[in-house]
């Protein structure tokens, strides 16, 4: 599935519609290049899910924990981590238990280590002058996903 | 139980720290006296982790922290029995490396029968100056930057804090960090755009300045992309003029922000704190601003700036003497707010 967005805010528009199909013991693994807006994507997912305070990039500190009204949302970056021996470290997929949200920036080393899961990748549109343009694809992994395709395009029929 | 001891400028804390990359122990006097002060990196314990960021493998933390105690303890010349009561950071970090830390100060603290006590990082980051300069006067506006915050703060007195601003996407040190590695300059990234902005030209390329008149928050992440898209398009432009003119942009939005924040509180000073209070730029235009504006500049030096437990150990000596020892049966808190440890609120 094919997707576009204009700027920033549309951003966190898209990723607010996309939060609709989102469930409790979900994980969405988010990749793309640095600048790409993966961030902005996790802003606009945790916002929808009902995070109230600024969501600041885990870079650093590699998960951040969201207490929302029914769920929790872990914000979490491997940005810092090279090796697969240290993702599992983290236990990503244990978090998503006990109404967990799993977002995962620079995911793309956790994806062996879960079974199933919403793939956001992000591009920059390199033709774009002011560079504000970005186009997403989205790939969804296992049975629990797969049923929610349609609903996915649904939603976000309006970037299409 | 010694839960009777009275706090003194005799009183031996000793710091314990595992809620980051490092971990960390020192043995302070008083309150400031830094007696010794280990952190792992500096003694190898754990070479075999090459690579491996130490606050996602918990078990290079436990590795090091008998060692790094051990070594503390030792390099302060005093016998364990000297040690007066632990202190240990309880929050904010991940939860399995904060574990270690806690679950070892508590087992030393029923081991020696000392009071244990537990502290906030961010706390203790503000209590790092005090370890240089105890008798900075308040109010302070305090500058925390790493790679993990961006936060101004008003400190009132001892424990009495109070948040003005913080970043609301990406920390400066971050920025930092992936600017370095965009721009190809090397590990870690902060010396390294030190470095190379050393060679450059801080006005070749306006990279914008966000939310200057808006408040006390900070956003960083627009510059970083500000940055990549610059690179993309201009590719022949050198790496030194922009590592130069994005640290400009960095240094003049937290100089300004900093600078706006003491005269909104008042502030006697503005205190430099987190790993970015060692860049160049940063201390300098800091420096030349509270000195124009006719304040204080308080910028320690670049150990005490980065995650050490000797300030674990200055704020448990505030913390125990305001508020007595915490309960043995606290746990660790990864998300821990600033406001909820100030002594003065309990």
């Amino acid at each position: 599935m094919w997707f576009r967005t204009t700027s920033p805010s549309d951003t966190q528009a898209f990723a607010a519609a996309l939060a609709r199909v989102i469930r409790s013991g979900d994980t969405i693994v988010l990749t793309g290049e640095m600048g790409a807006g993966k961030t902005v994507v996790a802003q606009g997912i945790g916002a929808a899910l009902g995070v109230s305070e600024p969501m600041t990039s885990p870079t650093f500190t590699l998960v951040n924990t969201y207490e929302c009204r029914n769920l929790t949302v872990h914000h979490a970056d491997l940005y810092r981590l090279d090796r697969t021996v240290e993702v599992s470290d983290l236990a990503l997929s244990e978090l998503a238990e006990f109404d967990g949200v799993v977002l995962i920036e620079w995911g793309e080393a956790a994806i062996g280590e879960i079974a199933e899961y919403l793939e956001v990748h992000i591009e920059v549109d390199l033709d774009d002058e002011d560079g504000s343009i970005r186009e997403f694809s989205i790939d969804t992994v296992g049975s629990s996903w797969d049923r929610r395709r349609e609903a996915l395009s649904t939603f976000l029929e309006a970037w299409s | 139980m010694t839960s009777q001891l009275v706090v003194s400028s005799d009183t031996v804390i000793l710091g314990i720290e595992t809620s980051c990359d490092e971990t960390a122990a020192a043995v302070v006097m008083g309150g400031n006296d830094v007696v010794s002060s280990v952190v792992s990196s500096q003694i190898d314990v754990h070479a075999e982790f090459g690579g491996v960021v130490p606050e996602v493998a918990s078990r290079a933390h436990l590795e090091s922290i008998n060692p790094v105690v051990r070594r503390a303890i030792d390099d302060a010349g005093i016998d364990e029995g000297r040690i007066d009561a632990i202190a240990c950071t309880v929050g904010p970090g991940l939860i399995g490396a904060l574990l270690v830390g806690v679950s070892s100060a508590k087992a030393l603290a029923l081991a020696w029968d000392v009071p244990f006590v537990g502290v906030n990082h961010l706390e203790a980051h503000l209590y790092a100056s005090f370890l240089e300069d105890p008798t900075l006067e308040f109010p302070l506006v305090v500058l925390l930057v790493s790679g993990g915050h961006t936060m101004l703060i008003e400190m009132q007195g001892h424990g009495e804090y109070r948040l003005l601003g913080r970043t609301i996407d990406d920390a400066a040190g971050e920025a930092f960090d992936k600017v370095a590695r965009y721009l190809q300059l090397g590990y870690p990234g902060g010396p390294a755009i030190d470095r190379a902005a050393n060679e450059g030209n801080p006005e070749a390329v306006k990279f914008p300045r966000a939310m200057m008149d808006e408040g006390l928050n900070f956003s960083f992440s627009g510059l970083k992309t500000s940055v990549v898209n610059f690179v993309r398009k201009n590719p022949s432009v050198d790496s030194v003029d922009i590592a130069a003119s994005f640290q400009q942009a960095v240094s003049d939005v937290l100089v300004h922000k900093a600078l706006k924040a003491a005269r909104e509180v008042g502030a006697t000073g503005v205190v430099l704190g987190g790993g970015v209070a060692a860049n160049t730029q940063l201390r300098a235009d800091l420096q030349a601003a509270c000195a124009a504006e006719g304040i204080g500049a308080f910028l320690p030096g670049r150990e005490m700036c980065t995650d050490n437990a000797a300030m674990i150990a200055a704020a448990g000596w505030h913390r125990l003497r305001a508020l007595g020892p915490s309960r043995l049966d606290i746990g660790a808190f990864p998300s821990m707010p600033l406001v909820e440890t100030g002594i003065a609120d309990g």
